[in-house]
Formats: C-alpha cells, sequence, structure tokens
C-alpha cells in the first residue's frame, strides 16, 4: 500500500478514500506506541456515528485507547479476520489491520485530514 | 500513602456539579423508614459488660436450633465440615479487602482460579467468573449478558424463577432500555410449556431465562428452551437457585445452555439470616469479552513457574469506566474461597453422594405423605429437593402455624409470592434431616388430618 494516498488524524488514525466509502484502521506510529494489540473491539456493522465519536476500541498489553471515528456515516464493513488475528494491527497497519469502513455522509468532513506528508510532518513534532 | 479528606468546598463544588442541594438526595430512592438518617431514638452508649448483657438477650431470641426446619426457597441448610470454618477463618485469607495483586496473593488468586474452574466443572460450561453477590444478582449479570452480547432490548423470563430474583432483576433494568417479558408457567406442570414459549419468542429476544429446578422445586427441560430460543439467535441463560441440584442432573452445558447463573450458598455458607450468599456466572467462551466482574487467569512468570493474576480485567470498571461490561468491580472472594474449599474436600463422589440423600430423603417424603388426604404433593414428578406441598383442609399458614407448635418449621407459604398458589407451602429436605426428623413431620402431617 503506498502511504501517500492515504490521510491522517491528529489521533493516528490513517483513512483511504473509494468513492462514498472510507477504510479506517491506526497508523505505524500508533501500533508501535500501542505495543502488541491484543483485542479490538469491533463496531457492528449498520451502526451509525459521527464525527469524532469513539466507535471501537483496541486493547493492547500496555492500555485500552478508543478508535474515534474521523468520518460520520454508516459503518459498511468490519473486519472481522481482526478477532481472530488483531496482531495483524500490529503486523501490517495499512494492509491486513484495516478496521472498519464507513460510508461517507459529510465529504467536507475530508477536509480536516491531513495529507500523507503533513501527517509526517506532525509526527516529527511530537 | 498520605490522606486527602474532602474540604467543605469540593463537596460544595461536587453537589452543584450533579444539581442536588443536600447529600441526603442521593438516597431518595430507599425507603424513608429504612433510611439511615431516619433512625431516632438511637440508644445511648453502654459498657462492654452491658452491652454484652444484652447482645445475649438478643441471641436468646434465635431458637432456631430447637426445630426442625424444612424452609427453603433459595437458602439451604447444608452440612459444613469444620475444615472450612478452620481454613476459611485463617488470618492469610481474612481481609476487609480482596488481595488481588498477584506478588503477595498466589495463594487467594489460586483459590479463586480453583473454585472457577468446579464451577465449570459442575455447570459444564467454559468461563467461570470469580463469583458475584448472590443469586439474584447473578441472574440479573445475566441477563445484562445476554443484552451485550446480542445487542437486543428483550429479554424472556419465566415466572416460575425464585420471585426475589425477579424482582432485583426488575430492579437493575428499571432505568436501562431493557423490556422484560414474562413468560407464565402451565399451573398444572409447575414448568414451562415449551410450545407457548415457543409462540412468545421473536427473533426480538435477546435470550431467555429460565430457573431449573424452578421455584416449585421441578426440573425444566432445559434442552427444549434451549433449542427454542438458539432458533431465535438469542441466548439459553439457567439460573440455578440450589447449588446442590447441579451434581444430580444433567449439567446446563449438556443442555444447550450458554449461560448458567445463581447461587451456590449451598457449598459450605451457613444460612447467617440471609448472607453473605455467594453468586455464581458461567458461560461458553465467546461470551468471555462481555462477562462481568472479576476473572482469575493461570499464566506463568518470567522464569516459567506457574501463577496466577487477575485477567481481562479491560472489561471493568476501573478501566473501562462508563463502557465497562458491568458496574460489578469486586467479588465475594471469602464466600468463594469457602465454596473452593468445600468442594475440594468433597470431591466428585462426595457431591454426588450428598446431593442423591437430598433426594432421597425428599423422595421418602412424597411416597409416605401420600397416605394422607389432608394434603397432596403438587409436582411429583421430576423434583430434587423442594416439592410444593398443598394444603387441602385448612388454611396453609394455620397449619404452618400448627406444625411450629410441634417444633416443626414445615415449609414456605407460597401465597407471599403467587396468588396461584394460596393453599400451598414449598418444602425443602436436605441431607441434614434424620429418618427420625421426616418421620415426625410425616406423623404430624398425619395428625392434622
Amino acid at each position: 500500500m503506498d502511504q501517500k494516498n492515504l490521510k491522517f488524524t491528529n489521533d493516528h488514525e490513517w483513512i483511504r478514500v473509494d468513492g462514498t466509502v472510507a477504510t479506517i484502521g491506526v497508523s505505524d506510529y500508533a501500533q508501535k506506541e500501542l505495543g502488541d494489540v491484543v483485542y479490538i473491539e469491533l463496531p457492528q456493522v449498520g451502526d451509525t456515528f459521527s464525527k469524532g465519536d469513539a466507535c471501537s476500541n483496541i486493547e493492547s498489553v500496555k492500555a485500552v485507547n478508543d478508535i474515534y471515528t474521523p468520518l460520520s456515516g454508516e459503518i459498511t464493513e468490519v473486519n472481522e479476520s481482526l478477532e481472530d488475528k488483531p496482531e495483524s494491527i500490529n503486523q501490517s497497519p495499512y494492509e491486513d489491520g484495516w478496521i472498519f469502513k464507513i460510508r461517507i455522509d459529510n465529504s467536507e468532513e475530508l477536509d480536516d485530514l491531513m495529507s500523507s506528508d503533513k501527517y509526517e510532518e506532525y509526527l516529527k513534532g511530537i | 500513602m498520605r490522606y486527602f479528606p474532602l474540604t467543605n468546598t469540593d463537596r460544595e463544588e461536587m453537589k452543584k456539579e450533579i444539581g442536588i442541594n443536600d447529600v441526603k438526595e442521593l438516597f431518595s430512592d430507599i425507603p424513608k423508614e429504612k433510611s439511615y438518617f431516619s433512625l431516632k431514638n438511637f440508644p445511648p452508649m453502654l459498657h462492654e459488660n452491658e452491652l454484652i448483657r444484652d447482645f445475649k438477650k438478643y441471641g436468646e431470641k434465635n431458637t432456631f436450633s430447637n426445630f426442625s426446619s424444612f424452609l427453603g426457597g433459595g437458602a439451604y441448610d447444608h452440612f459444613i465440615p469444620e475444615t472450612v470454618k478452620y481454613l476459611s477463618s485463617r488470618g492469610e485469607f481474612l481481609t476487609p479487602y480482596t488481595p488481588y495483586q498477584p506478588e503477595v496473593s498466589q495463594g487467594s488468586l489460586q483459590a479463586m482460579f480453583e473454585y472457577q474452574t468446579m464451577i465449570s466443572m459442575l455447570t459444564g460450561l467454559d468461563i467461570s467468573n470469580s463469583s458475584l453477590y448472590d443469586g439474584g444478582t447473578a441472574a440479573a449479570e445475566g441477563v445484562l449478558l445476554a443484552a451485550r452480547k446480542t445487542r437486543k432490548k428483550r429479554i424472556a423470563i419465566a415466572s416460575n424463577i425464585h420471585p426475589e430474583y425477579l424482582e432485583i432483576i426488575k430492579t437493575y433494568v428499571q432505568n436501562i432500555d431493557i423490556e422484560i417479558d414474562i413468560v407464565e408457567h402451565d399451573i398444572s406442570t409447575g414448568t414451562i410449556n415449551p410450545e407457548k414459549l415457543d409462540s412468545i419468542l421473536t427473533e426480538e429476544h435477546g435470550g431467555i431465562l429460565f430457573q431449573s429446578p424452578n421455584f416449585f422445586g421441578v426440573i425444566e427441560d432445559s434442552e427444549k428452551i434451549s433449542g427454542i430460543i438458539h432458533k431465535y439467535k438469542g441466548y439459553s441463560i439457567q439460573a440455578v437457585s440450589e447449588a446442590f441440584s447441579l451434581p444430580f442432573i444433567s449439567s446446563p452445558g449438556s443442555n444447550g445452555v450458554d449461560i448458567a447463573v445463581g447461587e451456590a450458598q449451598s457449598f459450605g455458607l451457613p444460612l447467617s439470616f440471609g448472607g453473605p450468599f455467594l453468586g455464581f456466572i458461567v458461560a461458553k467462551k465467546e461470551l468471555v469479552r462481555q462477562m462481568p466482574g472479576r476473572l482469575v487467569g493461570q499464566t506463568v512468570d518470567s522464569e516459567g513457574k506457574r501463577g496466577y493474576v487477575l485477567t481481562l480485567s479491560t472489561r471493568e470498571q476501573h478501566i473501562k469506566r462508563e463502557k465497562a461490561t458491568s458496574n460489578i468491580c469486586s467479588n465475594q472472594a471469602w464466600c468463594a474461597l469457602r465454596a473452593s474449599i468445600y468442594l475440594t474436600l468433597l470431591g466428585e463422589s462426595g457431591l454426588k453422594d450428598i446431593s442423591k440423600s437430598n433426594h432421597l430423603n425428599t423422595t421418602y417424603f412424597v411416597n409416605k405423605v401420600s397416605d394422607f388426604s389432608n394434603v397432596e404433593v403438587k409436582y411429583k414428578r421430576n423434583f430434587f429437593n423442594e416439592i410444593v406441598l398443598e394444603i387441602k383442609n385448612m388454611d396453609s399458614e394455620l397449619f404452618l402455624s400448627e406444625l411450629k407448635k410441634k417444633n416443626i418449621l414445615a415449609g414456605i407459604p407460597l401465597k407471599w409470592f403467587f396468588e396461584e398458589y394460596k393453599n400451598s407451602i414449598l418444602v425443602n429436605f436436605t441431607e441434614l434431616h434424620t429418618r427420625e426428623q421426616i418421620d415426625n413431620f410425616i406423623k404430624s402431617v398425619g395428625e392434622l388430618q
């Protein structure tokens, strides 16, 4: 996966937009910070969330963290393979470790996201 | 560690934040007459010797040991070996707070782990937590667990579960988004009619809670009930108010039950006027992430040696706050310890033997009492150690008071709970009843013809 095509949030989620649907996961930086992921509580397909809602949470050996949806909309698909293989988030954060897909309700929200380059800059400041 | 008490300013700020004027408003749900704030005429301070004298007088009012008691209904008088009392009274185990730090509590944690293992074996289900408060709160947690996992808002509950459990469940759900549908039992059999159940259940139901043996002592067809709720993608939740029935009848797990909840007071805990008792909850593995309360797990330390720790704590309140699976963040560790010791002492064969003698004593009474015309055993099939006795020739409370004159506590009047059973009593037999006591009971019943 070419990371250049992804968008990012301050909370270290990545977003890949395919038409009206966005796929969401956590960044490589986030998975390193989390440490070994042992469990992920996925949202339910059909649930709707507003931007900024905690819709899922991710449990590592260090902590439990909420995942906030960067976009408003309805969940269309979740990565059920994470239930058995949560370590995919560590091993392949941008591919096998995707978490959920959401139908984009408001495309203006995309404007608030960072480009890959901008995110790199942002990380340098942390 | 330094202790920082709240200042008055702190208190005022907190009251303002949640919108109350007086701390007493927080206790408005408690009936006034039961409230601490309404205690009037509190007696004056007494000397130690005066206190002892007064309490001895209160103690003399407890004449229970003069009676043959056949009272059950969710609290059962079983034999408790002295070993249980001795071991559980050891200083290492007596602590005002349950010790969870693995570096200092391996003994306690191991006892909890073994408790979980034995409850799991007895119920035939995968994961037991390390206990809840009592049967009623465990039943409520079972209902919440099923609703949480299925994300459904309706739960069906059989009308013949322990009436107090039902009351507790109603209290638990009164302010949350869960609806209860009562499934009326069949009065002619005392049990849930599977066809009727099938006609009531829908895809909207996250589960059915039933009790077996039910409140009337009758064993339910838990396999059939489980099969029906599974058709509607809900969970089968079995309550057990007499844990001694577990070794006697086929296990909930083997009958397709997904969640078993109940009361394990029978395993080494005295009646003590109603508590502390011991709630258990045990479920299939797929539900483990939604389980309430503490769980102890077995692991290895950095040297590869076996050790025990609290596990999956991320479900709990101190980590997940309002998203925790339950507001339970403690357990009945000491009571579970007693159950652990008790079950270990008895072993599988001991448990089965005692369980069987409960049933044999009950059967003996049922057979003998059938000679009399003034009483009738209402449900003669599929009982374990408790039966409904219908009184034909007098009011049930008069019947009870007549027997009380002969130092027999014959049972619980069912009219306290069910209008349809206004002249029946609930009678329980355990291994502690001698043949002589039961014969005397039977003779006294005959004399009231």
